[in-house]
């Protein structure tokens, strides 16, 4: 065999060895996403029953349910999302609007993005001194008001972004006929790009549903039903925690269902997110 | 007859001017209210930075540098520092990237290169899917699943395969418990791949056809196209990624809290248990009794916030790079 053969064969070969790393890469990582659903279902479903969402949460070593749990993270995230959604929104508007080439545009998005990534349990220690502190008690408000933290940078960066995608030309022609801007914006640009901003407030959801550590020292815990907005609140993914780390078995199981529960409902929205914008973004 | 026309038009006018005028109010309220939205995001993350210093002010008077080179933490005799959470912190971090990153980006070539384009978007959502399960997630399957699985296989087998080299015996040294500093850096590592691949993806999209046609027509191989041409063209932009999942994994805190066993301590062994800096703040701090202990908590908390700001600002600046290259 000639060298210029051999260094040929060389070259091919380690070629089909780098790619089918490649092709095992991308088997670890589908591998890893059917080991944890296979587990959460195997084990989530051995506890699904009607109990779970009739019944407040045990005292250790009793049956019970996640009621009070579930109604507490609907009600935070529900007030999260509401607080949240309006004013990301409308920084998204002035970023992609008004101030489309302002210094304080530029300056805001990195600020936003960096708070996008910015670890939640920092949100935590956020709203404890500046709510949790003062107020003397820890309460669902507070709890309410770090997951609105963590809605803004979302729903500002799917904004602007879905913002910057509507055609100029359509913004033109609703000046040409004499609209202020705020009315273009109203009802050309917003309703051009619904289903986008839409997709962020979605995937906001997805995100604090299953947030534990900005709850964990604001809304606390609540062993019983609580729809007291100004004391401590159970949540979902708080419940999760203390009952998978004690050595109760019903409390563990009642974990797994929870956790479960969290998932499909968080997969379930981003999956839904995702088809609403993938028509438009398939490339 | 003509009076009247004059009086009508003179108040149609009127009306039109009001009306313009209403418009013109309107426009400057809602303009407004935007601005002050866009502020409120700055004003956010000063008001963030402004309450970490004031509520680690207690111990960073008490313990002033040293905090940050004491190992012990003790609530006891109330004596704190932050050593072992930084070390913990550091090293699951490092780790996981070490092995995210190779990972991350065999899947954006498989992705990019090899994969059969009808499961091009299948394969990408469902690795992006894992960036989407919330962390106690990982955490519960970390505790219960995979960790006895490394305790009763993966962790007995490397400790008796390197009980005999030097170095490597006292990095796996046992005895087995399953959760410790590894386990929370392959948990982490798990949790920020779809970052990387994403945006590595993402990054191999910009690399003009061109240049990549013109490497295959000189006879290069699929493999010497990425390595020689598609990586080189990106290196920022992976960087960005890489230093994107970093910031990610530094923070991250319920799925390190469940598997990571919180034992404030340095130790040489890859297997003992560790603590984090934000699994200490999320197992200890409603727990704390005293100013002094709450108060080195968000001590803890100020350090991972100014390492963090760091990293995701150079990682948000390495892709603004890239993305004003392409024009995107």
């Amino acid at each position: 065999m000639s060298t210029a053969q051999s260094l040929h064969q060389g070259r091919k070969r380690k070629n089909a060895v780098m790619m089918a790393l490649c092709v095992v890469a991308a088997g670890i990582g589908l591998a890893w996403l059917a080991l944890i659903l296979g587990a959460l279902l195997y084990k989530g479903l051995a506890g699904v029953n009607p109990a779970v969402f009739t019944e407040m949460t045990p005292p250790p070593g009793d049956a019970g349910g996640l009621l009070n749990a579930i109604y507490g993270s609907i009600v935070m995230t529900v007030i999260g999302i509401i607080v949240g959604t309006p004013i990301g929104v409308l920084a998204g508007t002035y970023m992609a609007e008004y101030g489309r080439f302002s210094k304080l545009t530029t300056v805001v998005r990195f600020i936003n993005d960096i708070l996008l990534s910015a670890p939640s349990i920092i949100i935590g220690l956020f709203v404890y001194e500046l709510m949790v502190r003062p107020m003397g008690h820890f309460s669902a408000i507070a709890g309410a008001v770090s997951l609105s933290i963590l809605v803004i940078p979302v729903v500002v960066r799917t904004t602007e972004d879905m913002l910057n995608l509507v055609p100029n030309a359509l913004r033109e022609a609703g000046t040409a006929i004499g609209a202020p801007r705020w009315v273009v914006i109203r009802s050309v640009a917003y309703r051009a790009a619904m289903s986008g901003i839409v997709t962020g407030i979605l995937l906001a959801i997805a995100r604090i549903s299953g947030e534990t550590a900005p709850l964990l020292f604001t809304a606390l815990n609540n062993q019983f039903w609580s729809s007291n907005l100004n004391a401590p609140m159970a949540s979902l993914p708080v419940t999760i925690f203390q009952f998978a780390l004690s050595p109760y078995e019903e409390w563990q199981q009642l974990a797994w269902t929870g956790a479960l529960i969290i998932t499909l409902t968080v997969l379930g929205l981003s999956i839904i997110a995702r088809s609403l914008t993938g028509r438009r973004e398939d490339r | 007859m003509t009076a009247v026309s004059e009086a009508a038009t003179s108040s149609a006018l009127r009306t039109r001017e009001a009306t313009v005028r209403r418009f013109a109010f309107t426009d400057m309220a809602f303009r407004t209210a935007t601005r002050l939205s866009a502020i409120l995001v700055l004003v956010l993350l000063g008001g963030v930075a402004i309450s970490l210093i004031a509520g680690s002010w207690e111990a960073m008077s008490k313990f002033g540098f040293s905090f940050l080179t004491t190992e012990s933490w003790n609530p006891v005799t109330e004596n704190f520092g932050a050593l072992a959470p930084i070390y913990g912190t550091i090293v699951t971090s490092a780790i996981a990237i070490l092995i995210a990153v190779p990972i991350g980006i065999g899947i954006a070539v498989f992705l990019t290169e090899l994969c059969p384009r009808p499961l091009r978007r299948p394969i990408g959502i469902a690795v992006e899917l894992l960036a989407g399960i919330p962390s106690i997630i990982y955490g519960i399957w970390g505790l219960f699943v995979f960790a006895p699985f490394l305790q009763t296989t993966v962790q007995p087998f490397v400790i008796w395969l390197f009980k005999g080299i030097p170095g490597l015996n006292s990095l796996f040294a046992g005895p087995p418990y399953g959760i410790g500093l590894l386990t929370s850096s392959l948990i982490l590592a798990i949790m920020v791949l779809p970052f990387i691949t994403s945006i590595t993806k993402d990054v191999f999209d910009t690399v003009p056809a061109v240049l990549k046609e013109s490497a295959y027509g000189i006879g290069c191989t699929t493999w010497e196209v990425t390595r020689r041409v598609t990586i080189p063209y990106t290196r920022v932009g992976i960087m960005g990624g890489v230093m994107l999942g970093l910031g990610r994994a530094l923070g991250e805190t319920m799925a390190v809290t469940f598997v990571i066993g919180n034992a404030h301590r340095i130790s040489a062994s890859l297997f003992a248990p560790g603590t984090t800096i934000s699994a200490t703040i999320a197992n200890e701090f409603t727990e704390a009794d005293g100013d002094l202990y709450t108060s080195s908590l968000v001590s803890l908390g100020l350090i991972l916030f100014i390492i963090t700001f760091i990293i995701l600002a150079l990682a948000r600046y390495m892709l603004l790079r890239i993305d004003s290259r392409t024009g995107a």
